[in-house]
């Protein structure tokens, strides 16, 4: 059978088998080896590859490293060449982002799910985080990282990459958080039974157990982060310009150009990258991960990946990881923290005495909260009055309408098409990926783009700029429909067709409730991502002129111009409040009686 | 080979066990005062229905959760966390999918710092042991459900227990399979090729615990305690046909359903009635399907409960629970081994759909007092209509919440059959709208 090659039990196999075999002669045994030692072809494939890339690792740590007056000097210029080394800087700011993304996932995720006190501030806290629109804490960002190393690029390059973490890093630990919570029980009572440490339990099982849905929330975040990247790497802070080289930075300077063509290559080198890293790192993951998934069932659809297989049959370069991998393992199952003890009775032991610690932890948690709300009050008192805030609802009524107004919009396109395309296999074979591949295309490079036309038809920016708001999060009602759709059961197709359910019938009472779950997913990724959208897309910007709509978006955008705090903060304040209760309100209820009431 | 002299290995004293709700004050006793002990030598079942605790017992004897009260002594040391010297077999299998079947087995001595040869040393012997050479780098997504049991069991002898507990080890495989399994079992255990000193196994199966056991504990419910003690000097290897052995098993399905001691005379209330019968859940078909194939021959009537097991492939986790079901529904009664239907159960079987709903009403509001109940606050209301949430409470203060929750759903499914209400799922109440 086909062992990934980083996977420690490969060795574990070799070392039983023996080079070789008893029934070899030592002569034998060796010539066998020495042939096995020899590099295969895709052994030359592997590594020039894995050479390339710690090149361009080496050569843009250079350039991150500069001091500031560089960057500032050798602003981003529109030459094409230039385009590949922008997007490795702009790739390697994702990657950055991604790890910070995984360490707070591990950590931040183990202490809600294993602390009950901890729980209760960090899940809702996390809740609220989800609802925060990013865009508007670059500003605060930027500020704090460029004060962290003054007249170093590497403060600017902290703001962007922590813009993206806030992108990653919320729906990976609520993944994280939430696979460790269901860890099946009797893998749980093996890992206990055995006397497990903590820090074994979580390598031996529980990060193992979490791995197929984080690896998928991962993905989700990286399309998300896309977006960020490229809006985080041209940014202005009052009169602090930030401009990082990269593909975003670039996009802002042809669109400051108004350079069509320039605009063109972005683009073209955007959509090379985002497939080079869905084919060379998340295809590869997602078929390894295969074999975390936990129903021992073996007839799963099988995830292929070109360069998992490559890896595979090289010689020298599984040989060169295994002693890795045995040391990764041979950590993993360090005795570091206590064996687990039977629930003990805590030192508080009487329901009483543990009620009186709750009470004493909520309070607690009260008083952070209101100091908290109190500050932020303060801060937003000093230069702003209930006009403003009043203001500040009314523009957020505006945006809101926009959303819901696009999102029926989108739904009432696209549910139709999908279902068309879900319900032929061929077909959603093909277009699924491609809808995937657009949601994860940050879009905003193109809203300048867009925008020109708006000027050159003289359209009402109100109406015509609401479009940018659904035109990179469409995609996720998309794919999940044609997801759904594809997975409807088809007996239930053929009851239908077979007593003759057609028109609108069809659709209110079999598919629309078949799709219903799926259809919500990605409609609540939509709504989510839309919001966040709104902050660039009612705010444009395209040669020398600007393009507003009404709306809180366009109002934090021109208060970030400006370096505008207060107003930045009532914005996000506001519109996070609202987001937190259209999603509660709206998005949950829905979504918890489509799984209760339509789930097949 | 059971050793008498030596003290016991394993010492169970007057152990209860009851979970705290989420309120923080104690549920509903799961095991009440439950004493056994466990020798070197001898294999010892658990033998009970489902959620009669036998599986808590288990856990606690593992020390995988601890007693509320009572103690448990594991060779001369009590027990006061994931015990050395037991190891666990799991209905489930309970390995991880992601190592294979040499890493499986290797974590446990690996865990607690077993160095890396002697680990190796270890498990290739027992994975040899069980008969699972060849098997080293499948992963266990690979294999057939016997095949992962065996690595169950090579993972739980590789850390060289001195007792191996078995929570219904061959439950989860079918016929064919657990047979084998539990013959190789029996084999390595009489060679004494398992390194063991005694097995306590869990199991809801009678004829494997007379197959494999010295001595079978039977568990009674509500609360779970030991009901019975039966030793069991058949001579190996066992036949299931033998005579003895057949005697064994009606003897003990005798002992399983015999009517529990009448319950304190408790009438109730029309404030608040006594509703301390909890049903099991079962369906309405299978209620009928059941009649149906007693009222048939070759039983006409009468049916010796072992081989009507047999026959429809049932299990007494569902054979009894529709058993009992007919019995408080007075269609059938138990009598010793067998299952024997009431005039009324006879009639029951030549009648047509609309009669059989009808009886099926009449038996729920004379016989079962949640569905009397029902009717009557039903009945009492003007608006005839009542939340369900109000029963479940008044089920609550005489069983524990699980109970409660699952003889409110026969309640539903049974009085639905019945014709006696309705109910509406979107709203949790019961009415008597049924759409005309």
């Amino acid at each position: 059978m086909d062992l990934p090659f980083w996977s420690p039990e490969s060795r574990a196999v070799s070392q039983i088998k023996g080079v070789g075999g008893p029934s070899m002669s030592p002569l034998h045994a060796v010539a066998a080896y020495g042939r096995r030692a020899l590099p295969n072809h895709w052994d030359v494939v592997a590594l020039a590859s894995i050479l390339a890339v710690f090149a361009a690792v080496a050569r843009a740590y250079h350039g991150i490293s500069a001091p500031l007056g560089d960057a500032h000097l050798a602003a981003v210029s529109l030459d094409y060449w230039q385009l590949p080394y922008y997007a490795l800087r702009t790739t390697l700011r994702m990657f950055a982002a991604l790890f910070f993304s995984l360490i707070f996932t591990f950590t931040y995720a183990t202490l809600a799910a294993k602390s009950r006190r901890w729980e209760m501030v960090l899940i809702p806290v996390l809740d609220i985080l989800q609802s925060v629109p990013i865009l508007g804490f670059l500003s605060f960002t930027v500020t704090f990282f460029m004060g962290l190393f003054p007249g170093n690029v590497l403060g600017a390059e902290c703001a962007a990459v922590f813009a993206i973490f806030t992108s990653q890093a919320w729906n990976m630990a609520f993944s994280f958080y939430q696979s460790l919570r269901t860890v099946p029980k009797d893998l749980d009572e093996v890992a206990r039974g055995y006397r497990f440490t903590g820090w074994q339990k979580f390598w031996a099982l529980e990060a193992p157990y979490a791995v197929p849905s984080l690896i998928w929330n991962t993905m989700m975040s990286m399309s998300g982060g896309w977006f960020f990247v490229v809006a985080s790497e041209a940014i202005t802070v009052g009169d602090t310009t930030v401009t990082l080289p990269g593909v975003g930075s670039f996009i802002a300077k042809a669109n400051d150009a108004g350079d069509w063509p320039a605009v063109g290559m972005a683009v073209l080198t955007m959509a090379v990258v985002i497939l080079l890293y869905d084919q060379l790192l998340f295809r590869p993951v997602i078929a390894w991960a295969v074999k975390f998934r936990v129903e021992l069932s073996s007839a799963q659809e099988v995830e292929e990946s070109w360069v998992l297989r490559l890896l595979q049959r090289t010689r020298w370069v599984r040989g060169a990881a295994q002693p890795v991998f045995h040391f990764l393992r041979a950590v993993s199952l360090l005795r570091i923290g206590m064996p687990p003890v039977q629930k003990v009775k805590a030192f508080v032991s009487t329901p009483a005495a543990r009620r009186g610690f709750d009470v004493v932890w909520y309070a607690g948690i009260a008083a952070v909260a209101l100091y908290g709300l109190y500050s932020v009050i303060a801060f937003i008192a000093t230069e702003l009055g209930w006009a403003d805030v009043g203001q500040v609802f009314v523009l957020t009524f505006y945006t809101l309408t926009r959303v819901v107004v696009l999102m029926a919009l989108a739904s009432l396109i696209w549910v139709p098409l999908s279902v068309f395309i879900g319900l032929r296999p061929r077909l959603a074979e093909a277009i699924q990926p491609l809808a995937q591949f657009l949601a994860a295309f940050p879009v905003n490079l193109l809203f300048g783009a867009a925008v020109s036309l708006v000027l050159t038809f003289n359209l009402n920016p109100d109406i015509w700029l609401s479009f940018l708001i659904v035109f990179g999060t469409q995609w996720y009602i998309v794919f999940n429909t044609i997801g759904g759709a594809a997975a409807f059961p088809n007996d239930l197709r053929e009851a239908a067709a077979n007593l003759r359910v057609r028109g609108w019938a069809w659709w209110r009472d079999v598919m629309l409730p078949g799709i219903a779950p799926y259809y919500l997913t990605g409609a609540i990724t939509a709504s989510g991502g839309s919001w966040n959208a709104s902050i660039v897309a009612e705010y444009v910007r395209w040669k020398d002129k600007t393009v507003a709509a009404h709306g809180v978006g366009a109002y934090i955008a021109q208060a970030t111009e400006k370096g505008d705090f207060p107003r930045i903060v009532l914005g996000i304040a506001v519109m996070a409040i609202v987001v937190t209760l259209f999603n509660r309100l709206f998005w949950r209820r829905l979504y918890a009686y489509a799984e209760r009431r339509f789930s097949l | 080979m059971l050793d008498l002299t030596s003290p016991p290995l394993l010492d169970v004293l007057h152990v209860s066990q009851s979970f705290s709700k989420g309120s923080g004050e104690m549920g509903a006793p799961i095991l009440k005062d439950v004493s056994l002990t466990l020798r070197s030598g001898e294999i010892v079942c658990l033998l009970g229905r489902s959620g009669c605790g036998k599986s808590t017992l288990l856990r606690l004897i593992s020390g995988l959760t601890r007693p509320t009260e009572g103690s448990v002594t594991l060779d001369g040391r009590t027990v006061d966390g994931p015990a050395e010297g037991v190891a666990m077999v799991f209905q489930s299998f309970a390995l991880f999918p992601w190592l294979t079947v040499l890493d499986n087995v290797e974590i446990g001595p690996r865990a607690i710092g077993v160095g890396e040869i002697e680990t190796r040393k270890r498990a290739l012997k027992a994975i040899d042991t069980i008969g699972l050479d060849g098997f080293e780098s499948a992963y266990p997504k690979e294999l057939s459900g016997g095949m992962r049991q065996r690595v169950g069991f090579a993972r739980a002898l590789v850390v060289q227990p001195k007792v191996l507990l078995m929570d219904e080890p061959f439950s989860a495989l079918d016929v064919l399979t657990a047979e084998t399994l539990r013959t190789d079992l029996l084999d390595l255990w009489h060679d004494g090729r398992l390194n063991i000193k005694s097995i306590l196994m869990v199991t809801h199966n009678i004829e494997e615990a007379v197959l494999m056991c010295d001595r079978i504990l039977v568990l009674a419910s509500h609360p779970g305690r030991i009901s019975a003690e039966i030793a069991n000097p058949l001579p190996h290897p066992r036949d299931r046909l033998d005579p003895d052995f057949r005697n064994l098993v009606e003897k003990i399905y005798a002992l399983m359903t015999q009517r529990p001691e009448p319950k304190p005379l408790q009438t109730g209330t029309a404030s608040s009635p006594y509703l301390g019968v909890a049903l099991p859940r079962v369906s309405t078909n299978s209620i009928a399907g059941m009649i149906e194939e007693i009222a048939a021959p070759p039983y006409h009537g009468v049916a010796d409960l072992p081989h009507l097991a047999d026959s429809l492939q049932l299990e007494i986790d569902d054979l009894f629970p529709l058993g009992e079901t007919l019995q408080l529904l007075k269609l059938a009664e138990f009598a010793d081994a067998d299952i024997k239907l009431t005039p009324l159960g006879r009639r029951f079987a030549d009648m047509d759909v609309d009669q059989r709903k009808k009886v099926m009403g009449e038996q729920l509001l004379a016989n079962i007092p949640i569905a009397a109940h029902i009717k009557r606050v039903l009945d009492e209301r003007p608006s005839h209509r009542a939340p369900a949430t109000r029963f479940r409470e008044e089920l609550e203060d005489f069983m524990s919440e699980d109970y409660a929750e699952r003889t409110l759903r026969s309640i539903i499914n049974l009085g639905r059959y019945g014709e006696l209400f309705a109910y509406d799922e979107d709203a949790q109440t019961f009415s008597y709208e049924n759409p005309t």
